[in-house]
C-alpha cells in the first residue's frame, strides 16, 4: 500500500515512517498540509496519517481538500496527534478523519488501524464496483426496454384504438407491467378488441405478449370470428408459456350492423356493459385464462348481448380495482358499480371511472398499473363512414385461380373435402367474412352429390322424424360401399371491380337423380301443406349464388357466386332471388 | 360436446346450445337433447351463439324440432345467430317458423 504521512515534525516523522516502512508499505512524506494535498494529487496514495498541527495548512483543512479530491473513492485518513482534549479530536473527525492515532506512536495499534481501514478501503471498492455496475446494467436495461417497446408497437400497433368511439388508458409501459390492449376492425363491420392481462411483469410478460399481437392482427384482419381468434391465441400461449404464467384476458367483438355484441371474460374482473338507459349488467370471468387448458378443454364461447347505439361496454385489469390509497385501501370492484350507477348525464363510464381511481388514490402516477377500455355501440353507419380504409382487394393473396380437387374410393366414407376445400377459398383476400355462405354452399352441393349421386339416397327417407334417423343410419351403411366412386369439386376465382367471383362446379359419379322433378318439389316446400324437413339445400344455394345449372343426369351442378368486399353503407345484401336456374342436356 | 343441452329451474325452458358445424353430424346428439326431455318442457331455445356453419340438414333438425315441440303452436326460438347463421335462416324463410333473435 501506499501510505502519506504528513507531519511537521522531522523527528516524529522519521519514527513513524520507519514503523510504516517495516510493515511492508511505501511512505510518501510531506512536510505541512499543502505539500500533502500535492502530494496526495500526485501519488494517489491508499491511506493518509495526517498530523493535526502543521505550519501553512493545518491538518483539518487538509483533510477537507483531500476528502474532496478523493471524491467517490475512499481513502482512509488517520489523524497523527498529542491532543488528548476530546473536542479537538472531535474536530478532527468532523472535518472528515476516520480515525485518529495519538502520540507516541504504539507499533501494535498503528498496523491493526491501517490493517483495519485496508480491510474498509477494500470493501468499500468492491461495493461501489458492485453499484457502477448495477447503474451500467439498469442504463442497459432502460435502453433495452425501450427498443424492446418499439419493436413490440410495431407488432402491437394501436390498431383501431384511437377511433372515436373507444376510450382507453394503458401505460406506455405497460407491456412490461404484463397489459396488452389491441383493437382492429372486422372485414365487413364491426370491431374487435382484445385485452390482456400476464402474470408476472417485465420481460417475460412482454414476450408473451408479442405472439398474442401477432395472433389478433393477423387473424382480425382476415376475419376470423373472435373464438377462433381466441382458440388460436390459448393454443400459442400453452405451447410457449412456462406452467403457472397464463394471460387473463377479455375479447369484445361488436357487430353494429346486427346490434350484437359478444363477449368472453377469461380471469379479467367483471366488466361492464352499461345501457345508454343507464341500466348495468356485469360481464363476469367464465373462463379459465388463456394458456391454462390444452386446445381440447379450451372453451371459446361467447356471450351474446343484444346492444343498441349509446350503450357501452367497459373492460379492465385487476390493476383498476387493486388500486390502492394512501391508507393501503384498494379501490375494490364494489366502487366500480357505485360509480357507474351514480353516473351523471353525459358522463361516459369510462371518464368517471378514471375520474374516480385518480381521487381516490391521489396520485395519478398510480393509474401506471392499470388498462381500461371502453366501446360505445354505435350506428352502423356511422361505423361505415368513419373507417375510410382501402377495399379489401386491395390486400394481397389469391385471388386469380383454379383448382380441381377429387375424393374417390374408400377416402369418400372416411374424410370429408369441405374444410379442405373452405380453406382455399378463404385465403382469398376478403372472402372469410363470408365463409358462413361459402361453406354452405361448398357443404350443400357436396352432401347432394354424395348422399343423393354416390349414395342414391332418397331424400323421401327425411319424410318423417324417424326416416330423418333412419336415412343417416342408411348413409352410414351405404357408405362402405362407395368403390368406382368419385366427387370432383373445380374451383376457380377471379376478382372484381367490387369483390370476386367464386365458379364451383361439383361432379359426381352417381346415376344422377331426377332433379328436374326436385325442382318442380321446391315450390311446395313452403306450402301450407306444412314445411318437409328435407329438399331445402340446393333451394338454398340457388338463393345466395348468381347462377345455379344442373346438368347432365343432375351429377354435375355448377354454381357461379359473386361476393362483395365491402358491403354497402346502407347494409342491403344483393337480392338473388333473380338467379337463373337452367336444367340443360 | 358440439351439443349441450340445459332445463330452466322452472323446468319449462330446454336451452339447446350448439358448438361449431351444426349438420348431419349433429343430428343424433341434437335428437337426444329435447327427445329425452320430458313433458314439462314448454318452451324450447336454440342457442347458436357458438355455431360457425349451417347446412340444410340443419334445418330439417330445426323443423323436426318444431314439429316435437307441437308444430304450429311450438314455442321455438332461435337466438345469437352470427350473421351468415342468420342470412341462411333468412333465405330459406324460417322467421314465419321461428321466433329468430
Amino acid at each position: 500500500m501506499k501510505v502519506l504521512i504528513a507531519e511537521d515534525s522531522d523527528s516524529d516523522r522519521l519514527i513513524l515512517s520507519a514503523l510504516v516502512r517495516r510493515l511492508g508499505h511505501r511512505v510518501f512524506e510531506a512536510r505541512d498540509g499543502i505539500e500533502a494535498v500535492a502530494l496526495f494529487v500526485e501519488i494517489q496514495p491508499d491511506i493518509v496519517l495526517l498530523d493535526a498541527l502543521m505550519p501553512r495548512m493545518d491538518g483539518m483543512e487538509a483533510a477537507r481538500q483531500i476528502k474532496v479530491l478523493a471524491g467517490e473513492q475512499m481513502v482512509p485518513l488517520i489523524f497523527l496527534s498529542s491532543l488528548s482534549d476530546a473536542t479537538e479530536l472531535a474536530r478532527c473527525l468532523e472535518a472528515g478523519g476516520d480515525d485518529f492515532l495519538v502520540k507516541p506512536y504504539n507499533r501494535v495499534i498503528l498496523e491493526a488501524k491501517i490493517n483495519a481501514f485496508n480491510r474498509m478501503r477494500l470493501m468499500h471498492r468492491v461495493l461501489s464496483d458492485q453499484r457502477d455496475q448495477i447503474r451500467r446494467q439498469n442504463e442497459a436495461l432502460v435502453e433495452e426496454q425501450r427498443i424492446a417497446r418499439r419493436v413490440f408497437d410495431n407488432v402491437a400497433h394501436t390498431g383501431c384504438l384511437n377511433a372515436d368511439n373507444i376510450c382507453y388508458h394503458a401505460s406506455p409501459m405497460s407491456v412490461f407491467n404484463g397489459d396488452v390492449l389491441f383493437a382492429a376492425d372486422r372485414p365487413g363491420g364491426g370491431t374487435l378488441i382484445f385485452m390482456g392481462d400476464f402474470t408476472g411483469h417485465g420481460l417475460p410478460a412482454a414476450i408473451g405478449a408479442m405472439p398474442v399481437a401477432e395472433i389478433f392482427y393477423g387473424m382480425a384482419t382476415k376475419g376470423f370470428s373472435a373464438a377462433d381468434i381466441l382458440r388460436e391465441i390459448n393454443r400459442k400461449l400453452c405451447k410457449i408459456l412456462p406452467t403457472g404464467m397464463f394471460c387473463c384476458g377479455a375479447m369484445l367483438d361488436a357487430d353494429f350492423k346486427l346490434g350484437q355484441l359478444r363477449t368472453w371474460n377469461g380471469g379479467l374482473p367483471d366488466g361492464w356493459l352499461v345501457r345508454a338507459d343507464g341500466e348495468r349488467i356485469a360481464i363476469p370471468s367464465g373462463h379459465l385464462p388463456l394458456g391454462v387448458q390444452s386446445p381440447e378443454q379450451f372453451s371459446a364461447s361467447m356471450t351474446v348481448w343484444s346492444v343498441v347505439p349509446g350503450d357501452q361496454v367497459i373492460v379492465m385489469t385487476d390493476g383498476f380495482p387493486e388500486s390502492s390509497n394512501k391508507q393501503g385501501q384498494q379501490f375494490g370492484e364494489a366502487r366500480v358499480g357505485q360509480v357507474l350507477d351514480q353516473l351523471q348525464p353525459g358522463e361516459t363510464p369510462f371518464h368517471a371511472l378514471m375520474a374516480k381511481v385518480q381521487e381516490f388514490t391521489g396520485k395519478p402516477e398510480a393509474t401506471d398499473d392499470l388498462t381500461v377500455c371502453a366501446l360505445r355501440i354505435i350506428p352502423y353507419r356511422q361505423h361505415q363512414a368513419q373507417n375510410d380504409r382501402p377495399p379489401e382487394s386491395a390486400l394481397l393473396g389469391p385471388v386469380d385461380w383454379h383448382c380441381v380437387y377429387e375424393v374417390r374410393e374408400q377416402t369418400l366414407a372416411d374424410f370429408s373435402p369441405l374444410p379442405l376445400l373452405l380453406h382455399i377459398c378463404m385465403e382469398v383476400p376478403g372472402l372469410r367474412r363470408k365463409s358462413g355462405e361459402v361453406y354452405t354452399l361448398l357443404s350443400e352441393l357436396y352432401n347432394n352429390a354424395l348422399e343423393h349421386g354416390v349414395l342414391q339416397l332418397p331424400s323421401e327417407l327425411k319424410a318423417s322424424p324417424e326416416g330423418f334417423g333412419h336415412y343417416y343410419q342408411e348413409r352410414k351403411r351405404r357408405l362402405s360401399e362407395t368403390n368406382g366412386h368419385y366427387i370432383r369439386f373445380s374451383l376457380s376465382h377471379q376478382p372484381t371491380a367490387i369483390g370476386g367471383q367464386l365458379k364451383v362446379v361439383c361432379e359426381d359419379s352417381g346415376q344422377g337423380y331426377d332433379f328436374e322433378h326436385y325442382f318442380e318439389k321446391l315450390s311446395d316446400v313452403n306450402q301450407a301443406s306444412g314445411p318437409r324437413y328435407a329438399g331445402r339445400g340446393l333451394d338454398m344455394v340457388r338463393r345466395m349464388a348468381r347462377h345455379l345449372r344442373v346438368h347432365g343426369r343432375g351429377n354435375h351442378v355448377e354454381l357461379v357466386y359473386d361476393w362483395e368486399a365491402a358491403e354497402g353503407i346502407d347494409g342491403v345484401q344483393p337480392d338473388c332471388n333473380e338467379t337463373q336456374r337452367i336444367a340443360d342436356d | 360436446m358440439p351439443i349441450e343441452a340445459r332445463r330452466s329451474d322452472d323446468g319449462q325452458t330446454l336451452t339447446i346450445r350448439v358448438q361449431g358445424r351444426f349438420d348431419f353430424s349433429t343430428h343424433q346428439a341434437f335428437r337426444d337433447a329435447y327427445e329425452h326431455s320430458d313433458s314439462s318442457v314448454t318452451r324450447y331455445i336454440i342457442d347458436l351463439s357458438d355455431t360457425t356453419y349451417l347446412d340444410s340438414s340443419a334445418l330439417g333438425m330445426l323443423l323436426l324440432l318444431r314439429d316435437h315441440a307441437g308444430g304450429d303452436s311450438a314455442r321455438v326460438s332461435v337466438e345469437n345467430c352470427n350473421s351468415d347463421v342468420r342470412r341462411i335462416l333468412a333465405i330459406s324463410n324460417f322467421e314465419q317458423l321461428f321466433s329468430i333473435r
